[in-house]
């Protein structure tokens, strides 16, 4: 997929866009801001958000914001909004580990150097059958592996997130066995789709929404799309994570989108979106089939869940 | 000690304190301001709801037995039929709200999916208790046989909360403790009515 300059946000742009948004909120006029945003967001002819159709209407910032998965901070919704205040996601680094050329830990602030921060507006499906549409700001994986340079037996990649009980209060109960573990093939890792994010709606990312960096795959639940990245190891074998331990037969590794293979919970066939009363029929692989389905051609994706 | 008498005056302050929060999620839903995921949340709430005051029936049912307490029997029938209420909202949420009255697929569903399964026949147990509880059928039916019908209480406090414990996905201990209360009054009843008359003869 190629990229033209014109679709890319200059990372000035961003920051001066971030500063905006921070003063809009202090005046009040978010709402405001954030439509502006969803318009210039619909217009831009941005492949990667293409998927996107006319009923996908981004969700708010306050419902993005207070409506979240993070038992770091809790297990009700609004926990992570409510109990994350004292975790502190600067200074920021990320350990690059295992099967490559250059293992290093690297500053946040090195890796934004690095990288040109792109808008992404993708849905979010979560394995409890609710889903969002998300203005993200990120980068793609792929860059982050680029600089760690994997050696050739290196299959799969684990991510970490930090393990803090002093900031993050879940974590002194033992809700899961922390720290908190994803991971991805190879390929899955490298598609163009995969990102990092540090922001959406044009700010950085809130410590309950991953802070200062997560990793979206927006064909995969949402579980799969691991907050506050704090290690990046690459493995030859299909490493552990969280879910798929705690309850194999309920979360697969894959843990794709996939509206044939139901739940025993949720039935994974409708999803209600944020926002409307009726439910919505789930796409499969949350209808991003056209860019992913090649890596899993000849798989059975009911034993691969 | 509270006599029955001063009970029966502190009666009607129970009931409104526990048919207000079906009156505050209402306006909650209405108003808006009942979260981002607000039929979830309705749900979540009035089953909760169901469940905990299934529980504390059977606990008035148990420590009514005691002297100094028996003047809980008096709001017993209260409590039941408000379990009964909040259990129907629940129900009625799923329908209604969450699937909109997609039943083909709420049959599914419920066929389908254990935790659904053990919340629906939770429902169902409870309703010969509903149709069985004014005095009228019970002096018919004579107090034995209401007895038992009446022992649906823990079948049903077992399903429902199992059907929670199921639905947690994590930090299974609000449900566990409810599991726990059922079982702890379900030998006390076996030991009572079992052991004790048999170690008498």
């Amino acid at each position: 997929m190629k990229i033209l300059p014109s679709e890319i946000t200059p990372y000035k742009n961003y920051i001066n866009r971030r500063k905006f948004i921070k003063s809009s909120i202090a005046a009040g006029v978010f709402i405001g801001a954030s439509t502006t945003l969803k318009a210039s967001h619909l217009a831009e002819d941005n492949p990667f958000n293409s998927q996107l159709d006319e009923s996908d209407t981004l969700n708010t910032f306050e419902d993005i914001t207070t409506y979240n998965n993070f038992y770091e901070f809790g297990m009700g919704k609004t926990d992570p909004s409510e109990n994350s205040s004292n975790f502190n996601p600067k200074p920021w680094s990320i350990s690059l580990e295992g099967l490559i050329n250059y293992p290093q830990v690297l500053d946040l602030e090195k890796i934004l150097n690095k990288v040109t921060i792109e808008d992404r507006v993708y849905r979010l499906r979560c394995v409890e059958a609710w889903s969002m549409v998300i203005p993200w700001q990120g980068f793609p994986l792929a860059e982050i592996i680029k600089i760690a340079d994997p050696l050739s037996s290196a299959k799969y990649i684990q991510f970490v997130t930090v393990f803090r009980p002093e900031e993050m209060p879940g974590q002194k109960r033992r809700l899961l066995p922390w720290p908190y573990v994803e991971g991805l093939r190879m390929d899955e890792a490298m598609h163009p789709l995969t990102i990092l994010s540090t922001g959406l709606y044009g700010h950085d990312l809130l410590n309950q929404s991953g802070a200062p960096i997560r990793l979206v795959v927006p064909w995969k639940y949402g579980f799969k799309s691991i907050k506050s990245v704090t290690t990046i190891k690459f493995v030859d074998k299909q490493p552990d994570a969280t879910w798929s331990m705690l309850a194999p037969s309920e979360y697969g590794f894959y843990s794709n989108v996939n509206n044939n293979v139901d739940h025993p919970r949720w039935s994974q066939g409708t999803e209600r979106r944020i926002g409307e009363f009726k439910r919505r029929k789930t796409l499969m692989f949350n209808g991003y089939e056209e860019e992913v389905s090649y890596m899993y051609e000849g798989m059975d994706l009911k034993k691969y869940y | 000690m509270i006599s029955t008498n001063t009970f029966r005056k502190i009666k009607p302050i129970i009931f409104l304190a526990i048919i207000a929060p079906s009156f505050l999620w209402s306006f909650q839903l209405i108003n808006g301001s009942l979260g981002v995921n607000p039929i979830e949340k309705l749900m979540d709430n009035l089953g909760e709801m169901g469940l905990r005051l299934i529980i504390a029936t059977l606990l008035i049912s148990s420590l009514s037995e005691f002297k100094k307490l028996r003047f809980l029997i008096d709001i017993r029938r209260m409590i039941g039929l408000f379990a009964f209420f909040y259990v129907t909202c629940h129900f009625l949420t799923y329908i209604a709200l969450d699937h909109f009255f997609d039943i083909s697929f709420i049959i599914k569903d419920i066929l389908k999916r254990p935790f659904i399964t053990f919340g629906f026949l939770s429902f169902v147990f409870l309703i010969p208790l509903v149709i069985t509880s004014p005095k009228k059928i019970l002096k018919k039916l004579g107090y034995n046989v209401w007895k038992k019908i009446h022992y649906l209480i823990y079948p049903a406090a077992l399903l429902s909360s199992v059907h929670f414990f199921m639905l947690v996905r994590a930090n299974k201990i609000e449900p566990a403790i409810y599991i726990f209360i059922i079982l702890v009054l379900l030998l006390y009843r076996f030991y009572y009515k079992v052991i004790v008359p048999r170690l008498a003869q």
